[in-house]
């Protein structure tokens, strides 16, 4: 499908109205967004996380198209069963080929956590399916805990902010580069307000041969603790901060697809959600300080990878 | 079908490799596995029939054995035939999905070679593994000898697939003593057991694109009850179809399969009831007494889940004492598995004969005849002399 507005809102969504997200949630936005980019015939795959307990409650489904959940860990696996029947079936002649894609939508804890192992077997081995992170930085489906995607000084449930401690002790790893590390065909981050940016790169990642993975920044109004209505504002400034930057990684080559002007500082970042609220105070400057040390370390390593 | 008894082929062949070729012979659409000692030898052979363009099978070799079913469950939702093969701590590390294949209905097949569960760190057999995954929705059928293990890897296909059950199916066959033991078997020709197992028709395949169905929805307190309770319907029904299926295995085979074996057992006295290989060892034993005038019997138990308690409690309501032999322990509870489950078919149907608990064999330690003319004699003396302590007793331990 053509990535412009007229089509976009013309075609009928294959997530359809009606789910249980909560307001203000940018999973629907950037599922409808990936599945418009990615067309027909689709095959959803999710993990066990907020997707999909508010897509599928017995015995409703927002599912236009088939779609499979099987646990919380093991959405890899699952697609790639799903990914080599299909192969086996129009290699037999039993199925017709009709050029199915497969794309997986899964949460940060299922992608950066409990399903990292799942998901590095299943590149290496090469199935050909488009992984998306809905990257929400925390555990939101159970409430709001700490996952390794949470940045450092974040609020979550079980990183609470205390006399002695103040917010998340660690700072988030780097998913995207250990993808990228598997060496496979295709790899990028991307936000929502860059609408046409994220689903140009569906599009590419789906025609990959072989394994995709787009890391989706996707703000969580409930556990980021900002207004509904700021959730798309939010990601541009993620973007415009460096905090997450807009790359990808095709065939091995880094390149950068946009670079801020100005860079706006981390305090801005901070300002504009409730979980780093406590950081902006005198006796926390010094973990503000190593936030922006670390967005301006990984920023000049991004560049220097994109020899942008 | 095959109506007409087919001739099978001699060979000499361990467990392992007569599994291996039964699933050569099924042809899977998709077989996802991993290697663990001692199943490790069907994984190795089965890529070696990929290798060699044997078979249609798409084969993921997988990282994990979690990984393995939950690539099967991906697999057989899409729509065609999905197995694979565990033992031990691979089984322990599927539970979870395990029941995700149950609660799903999809007829995923699987080999489990027995094997002990850490700790301590032991590669030989027992049965926790296959007996921590009792209650975990899938059909459970145990082999006596390495010609079971092949009959039934294959009848297990038929069994799960069967639309009145559709659930998840598991063989078991003992780590080494079967796994590793060369025995003399026949098998089939590549037609007739592709002609025993037919065509699938996948029910409502994910793979469907004009018919889109979701897989794996969130049910709550409203539906998940419902859902259940026909997965233990399921289960009910399997205990009529599986010895149909075993009748028909019969008919081109000359091996006929039912939900439990009895040798010697109508007009005997003193019955063991046992699961696996060891039913091979009481048999002996139970010859060597009936020759020395001693009315024993055995009741191997082929068909574990579901549990066929009624046939099982008409078969032993007259004897004058049990011993139930348990490869493996339920820490904490009054007896092992199998002694549990014929306590309460024996009670449910009316029956309190004396009835004895061993527990043997675990970590591979070696049942050897003098034990089980053990457990008779001491059959006879509680027939004689009253059950005075109804402990379990452990059969071959170093005290």
């Amino acid at each position: 499908m053509a990535i412009n507005l007229k089509e976009m809102s013309a075609a009928q969504d294959l997530l359809a109205p009606g789910h249980r997200l909560c307001a203000g949630c940018a999973e629907s936005i950037v599922v409808r967004q990936v599945l418009h980019a990615v067309g027909q015939p689709v095959v959803v795959a999710s993990p066990t996380g907020c997707l999909e307990v508010s897509t599928s409650p017995y015995p409703y489904t927002s599912w236009r198209v088939p779609w499979i959940h099987n646990a919380f860990e093991n959405v890899a696996s699952t697609i790639s069963g799903v990914e080599t029947m299909y192969r086996s079936l129009v290699k037999q002649g039993k199925l017709e080929d009709k050029g199915i894609k497969f794309v997986v939508f899964a949460g940060d804890g299922a992608t950066y956590d409990i399903g990292l192992q799942f998901l590095s077997g299943a590149l290496e081995r090469g199935h050909k399916f488009l992984y998306v992170c809905l990257n929400n930085e925390a555990y939101m489906n159970t409430g709001i805990q700490r996952s390794s995607a949470t940045p450092l000084g974040a609020w979550t449930t079980t990183s609470p902010v205390g006399d002695a401690v103040p917010g998340k002790r660690e700072n988030r790893k780097d998913i995207t580069a250990i993808v990228a590390a598997h060496d496979i065909p295709y790899v990028a981050q991307a936000a929502p307000h860059a609408w046409r940016d994220l689903m140009t790169k569906a599009q590419k990642a789906i025609s990959a041969d072989g394994p995709s993975f787009i890391n989706v920044l996707v703000p969580c109004q409930r556990g980021w603790r900002h207004p509904a209505e700021e959730t798309i504002a939010i990601t541009k400034l993620a973007v415009e901060t460096c905090v997450w930057p807009l790359y990808e990684v095709v065939d091995g080559e880094w390149k950068l697809n946009y670079r801020p002007s100005p860079k706006k500082p981390i305090t801005d970042w901070l300002q504009s959600q409730g979980r780093f609220r406590h950081l902006l105070t005198p006796e926390n400057t010094h973990i503000v300080d190593s936030l922006q040390e670390i967005v301006d370390r990984q920023w000049d390593k991004l560049l220097e990878r994109c020899k942008a | 079908m095959v109506s007409q008894k087919v001739k099978g082929k001699p060979v000499a062949l361990d467990g392992d490799r007569a599994v291996a070729e039964a699933i050569r012979q099924m042809n899977p659409d998709v077989v996802a596995a991993y290697p663990i000692t001692p199943q490790t030898e069907i994984v190795m052979r089965f890529s070696e029939f990929v290798a060699n363009g044997e078979v249609v099978t798409e084969f993921i070799p997988v990282e994990s054995e979690h990984a393995a079913m939950s690539a099967c469950i991906g697999a057989s939702a899409a729509g065609g035939r999905a197995q694979t093969a565990t033992a031990g701590a691979g089984l322990a590390f599927m539970w979870e999905v395990l029941w995700v294949a149950s609660g799903t209905r999809l007829p995923i097949v699987m080999h489990v070679v027995n094997r002990s569960l850490s700790a301590p760190l032991n590669i030989h057999c027992d049965h926790s593994d296959s007996m921590g995954a009792r209650d975990a929705g899938w059909i459970q059928l145990y082999d006596e000898t390495v010609q079971e293990a092949y009959d039934n890897a294959i009848q297990a296909l038929r069994i799960a697939e069967h639309p009145d059950i559709m659930l998840p199916t598991l063989h078991a066959l003992d780590g080494f003593i079967l796994g590793h033991g060369v025995e003399r078997l026949e098998l089939l020709p590549d037609d007739a057991v592709r002609s025993f197992i037919g065509i699938y028709e996948p029910q409502h395949p994910l793979l469907d694109v004009d018919h889109p169905v979701t897989y794996g929805p969130m049910v709550l307190t409203d539906y998940f009850f419902e859902y259940k309770r026909q997965q233990a319907a399921a289960m009910e029904r399997a205990l009529e179809i599986i010895p149909q299926i075993g009748e028909e295995y019969g008919t081109f085979t000359g091996r006929y399969y039912g939900l439990m074996e009895g040798y010697r057992l109508e007009d005997a006295e003193f019955a063991t009831i046992a699961l696996g290989s060891t039913a091979g060892t009481i048999k002996t034993v139970v010859d060597e007494l009936r020759d020395q005038g001693v009315k024993a019997g055995l009741l191997k138990l082929r068909c574990f889940r579901p549990f066929p308690a009624t046939i099982l409690a008409e078969a032993l309501g007259d004897k004058k004492a049990i011993a139930v032999l348990d490869r493996s322990l339920s820490f904490g509870a009054q007896g092992g598995p199998l002694f549990l489950e014929v306590i309460t078919a024996l009670f449910t149907h009316g029956l309190s004969p004396k009835v004895l608990n061993y527990a043997y064999g675990l970590g591979g330690r070696d049942i050897v005849p003098a034990r089980i003319h053990q457990v008779y004699k001491d059959l006879i003396e509680i027939d004689r002399e009253g059950l005075t302590e109804s402990s379990i007793r452990y059969l071959g331990l170093r005290e």
